[in-house]
């Protein structure tokens, strides 16, 4: 079984993200980005899959511009088997993403697309539910534990939130992954030094007949408001009557 | 409680700006350690410092290491950390890839330690150790010696130590009093005391590879009578693995200041079957040969030491809000103005900083020329850089670890009366780097060194070796206008460190007190000057780049290199001063008097 994994090139979340002066988005010259934690989390996933005897190949898809290689070298170097990089500078909204996905998985036939419920980014949450509509596969999303069966189907574990959901799917399918899914792990020493040497494929939005273009258009990005200081209460009481007739939470 | 960030924005700026690492990769045997493939290591072990070692740091002080019936537990999560390390691979960075090793360069290995000693020095002896064990054996090991324990050196689940001194011997180990009895079946049996062995007994790895100085039965007195063994905890069998047990045991260990996770061990050698690592009666130029590496790691413990220091007191002094600037309210919102805005936290701060950068740029340009002697295709370009490498590693081993220690200082300075609380984690800092000072040779033992040996090998050559490259670059950068202000206090400062090494050459000829009278100031004075010829090199790049992209970063390096210039500098004045008082007052009272 080959598994293909989603990884996006996002601002690190160490980052503290600051807005452009011009409100048309986000800082990102000279900010450290990184792979998006939720799709390490994919990563880390697919590569346990291969090494319980799982999954015969991994390997880690990203779109972008030419840096997004950093990050497919970072998924190589964590034990992916290979790279597929499509390139473009154009913005990349959740549906194109998931129609260039749905190129790559008509070109590899993976039967398990492991994808991040969002990225940290924008935060989307869209990406993975669309690539198994078009592809008309099985959805499983805010995974946080995969059983591979043996007769081609899955179990997930779903965290909702009423708690915890588990679901049989059939392959192929399409997963999200949550934090809990797993804790990746550190690329090995030896591993990085072989990420090197793994292949990655070029592929361009036109080569897969693909038109990236956005549907969207972002109007303005501020920052969010500052919160004000808080104030002391001096009895239960005054709490009680400022939750009822100030906040009206209670 | 201070976090760590790897620096490695300054890591990549020394290392691909200032000394052009990329071309590291053209040597024979280096082609893996591409620019890309290094920033994907530093990153890595970046992380690894900050996520695994740095939280583990504090635990380990309060904890320490404890002693029961010969063996030595580690503190909580010390085993762990440990496994995920060798897991990673990251012992054998530097090593051989005939015995398992990635092969990378020296200089990448700096860095690395540098950053887990910054996060937990206590952590980095162990795999310290053991690297040194690896160099003794990889240098002067039979293939034999080699085949049985560099693969498990290089993988971490065996670990090294390095057996030297006893207890009336530290400094003066032509003293050492370890016998080695000849074995009828080639081996050897060791009996005697060790002290003071780092790593000498832990809960870490399956064995424990004990490299041994010790007095054959024959051997002439002093330090022409010491050979190198290797003797293992358990000694091992047909299969590679760790067999029967040894006769050498741990019999206690010391309570001590600073570095407690680090476990400091009595070890007790009753007759312990051993190998003979090299020729008889040659264990101490064995030794020296992996003693510089050694103590070139141990100047990488100050800086990372130094590093960690700064990151905590910035971020302490951006947040404590104490009194006002005495330019007016900084910040009018807040009850006071956060202590940054005070010229003596900054004062602070930037000697921190400005020294930790230099320092970092010195020691990456040593490891690199270590590099260079030992994969450059042109021997004479070898020579050269081991040249430059002997003398700048007493120069590296001795400032950098003064340097850990003094900024860990001002570290707790910065925070006030919360720095002598333990909870804080900045007295660590300064009771982990007091050792740094003290072995692989004391401090006032570099000086030695630099001046008694570096000094008049071959000549002179090796100084030559660093002063006709500073001062062919100074002069030509102070025909550049808007390098004036850099290169000018640098060619004073040089002149200084001239002459004071004129002056020690005719007054060590007349009275050889003089050289050990002067050799701690003019190591300081040697420092001061390396790092005032980098400053100038960082500048020079600053200045061609400051209108580009990365803008604050170049600016903070000017910054940096002028406040070097004015306020640390002048330093060499005061000690230029000193030394060429000569040894008179030193030596006048007679030790009755004292
Ligand atoms: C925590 C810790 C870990 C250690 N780890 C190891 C280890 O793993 N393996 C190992 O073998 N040893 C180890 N040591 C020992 C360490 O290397 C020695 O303590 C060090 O070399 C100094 O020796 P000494 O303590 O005998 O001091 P001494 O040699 O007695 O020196 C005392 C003072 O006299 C000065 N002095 C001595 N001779 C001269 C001279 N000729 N000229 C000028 N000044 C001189 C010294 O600089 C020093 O200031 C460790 C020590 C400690 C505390």
């Amino acid at each position: 079984m080959k598994v293909l994994v989603a990884v996006k090139r996002v601002v690190d979340f160490n980052v503290k993200v600051r807005v452009k002066a011009d409100g048309t988005g986000v800082e990102t010259a000279n900010v450290k980005m990184s792979m998006n934690p939720f799709d390490e989390i994919g990563v880390e996933e697919a590569v346990r899959l291969k090494e319980g005897g799982k999954a015969t190949e991994v390997i880690a898809v990203s779109l972008g511009p030419t840096q997004c290689q950093e990050t497919i070298r970072t998924a190589l170097a964590m034990g992916a088997d290979r790279g597929i990089h499509v390139q473009t500078d154009v913005e990349l909204q959740p549906l194109a993403v998931a129609k260039l996905l749905k190129a790559v998985v008509d070109k590899e036939q993976p039967q398990l697309c492991i994808l991040g419920k969002q990225a940290i980014d924008d935060d989307a949450n869209q990406t993975g539910q669309m690539l198994a509509a078009l592809l008309s596969w099985s959805q499983a999303t805010f995974a946080s534990k995969l059983v591979i069966n043996g007769d081609g189907t899955a179990n997930v574990t779903r965290e909702v939130d009423g708690g915890l959901e588990t679901i049989q799917a059939k392959l192929p399918l399409v997963m999200t992954t949550d934090l809990r899914l797993n804790e990746p792990r550190y690329a090995s020493l030896p591993n990085i030094m072989k990420a090197k040497k793994k292949p990655i494929e070029q592929l361009t939005p036109e080569a897969l007949g693909v038109d990236p273009a956005p549907r969207l258009k972002t109007l303005k990005v501020v920052e969010p408001p500052k919160r004000k200081a808080g104030v002391k209460v001096k009895s239960v009481a005054e709490l009680v009557d400022k939750l009822r007739n100030e906040a009206k939470v209670i | 409680m201070p976090t760590y960030t790897a620096p490695l924005d300054d890591m990549r700026f020394v290392l691909f700006e200032l000394l052009g690492a990329d071309k590291l990769a053209e040597l024979p045997g280096f082609g893996d350690a591409t620019q890309d493939v290094v920033e994907a290591v530093l990153e890595e072990a970046g992380k690894f410092a900050a996520n695994e070692l740095q939280p583990i740091n504090h635990s380990g002080d309060e904890e320490g290491c404890h002693y029961e019936n010969g063996t030595v537990t580690t503190p909580k999560g010390f085993k762990e950390a440990y496994a995920k390390f060798i897991e990673g691979g990251w012992t054998g960075l530097p090593c051989d890839p005939e015995f398992g090793g990635q092969g990378l360069p020296k200089v990448v290995n700096f860095a690395v330690e540098e950053m887990i000693c910054s996060a937990n020095l206590s952590f980095g002896m162990y795999p310290g150790l053991s690297n040194g064990a690896y160099n003794a054996l990889a240098l002067h090991g039979t293939s034999e010696q080699k085949a049985t324990y560099l693969p498990k050196l290089v993988a971490g689940t065996w670990s090294g130590t390095m057996c030297l001194t006893e207890p009336h011997c530290g400094t003066d180990l032509g003293l050492i009093k370890t016998r080695a009895e000849p074995d009828a079946d080639g081996s050897y049996k060791i009996t005697g005391t060790k002290i003071f062995i780092s790593a000498g007994e832990h809960d870490l790895t399956d064995n424990i590879v004990h490299l041994v100085l010790a007095r054959l039965p024959d051997a002439p007195a002093g330090i022409r009578g010491i050979s190198l063994f290797v003797c293992p905890k358990f000694i091992p069998n047909t299969s590679g693995e760790a067999g029967p047990r040894n006769a050498v045991r741990c019999g206690s260990i010391e309570h001590k200041m600073g570095i407690k996770a680090s476990a400091t061990c009595v070890m007790n050698f009753d007759g312990a079957t051993a190998w003979l690592v090299g020729q008889p009666n040659k264990g101490m130029s064995a030794m020296f040969t992996m003693m510089n590496a050694a103590r070139l790691a141990v100047g990488m413990q100050g800086l990372g030491i130094a590093e960690a220091a700064y990151q905590g007191a910035v971020m302490y002094a951006k947040d404590r809000l104490q009194m006002r600037a005495l330019s007016g309210a900084k910040f009018p919102d807040k009850p006071a103005d956060p202590i940054i805005v005070h010229p003596d936290v900054r004062r602070m701060l930037l000697t921190m900083r400005a020294l930790t950068e230099g320092c970092r740029a010195v020691s990456y340009w040593v490891g690199m020329e270590l590099d260079i002697s030992r994969h450059h295709p042109d021997e004479k370009r070898r020579q050269e850089a081991d040249d430059l490498v002997a003398l700048l590693t007493p120069v590296v081993k001795a400032f950098l670890t003064d340097h850990g220690f003094h900024a860990a200082n001002l570290g707790v300075q910065v925070f006030g009366g919360h720095g002598y609380i333990r909870e804080w984690g900045m007295e660590q800092l300064v009771r982990d780097a007091r050792i740094t000072q003290i072995y692989e040779g004391t401090n006032g033992i570099q000086g030695l060194d630099l001046v008694g040996r570096k000094l008049s090998l071959g000549m002179g050559r090796l100084l030559r070796r660093f002063f006709h490259p500073v001062g062919a670059y100074l002069e030509a950068a102070a025909e550049k206008p808007e390098m004036v202000e850099f290169a000018l206090p640098s060619m004073k400062a040089f002149a200084k460190l001239q002459q004071a090494t004129a002056w020690l050459a005719q007054a060590g000829l007349k009275n050889p007190e003089e050289a050990g009278a002067a050799a701690t100031d003019y190591l300081r004075l040697f420092a001061l000057v390396a790092l005032a010829y980098m400053w100038c090199r960082m500048a020079e790049i600053a200045l061609r780049k400051q209108a580009g992209e990365k803008a604050p970063f170049y600016e903070a390096k000017l910054v940096c290199a002028r406040f070097f210039m004015t306020r640390l500098l002048p330093e060499t004045n005061t000690l230029f001063a000193t030394l060429t008082s000569g040894s008179q007052t030193l030596m006048a009272l007679p030790a009755e008097a004292f």
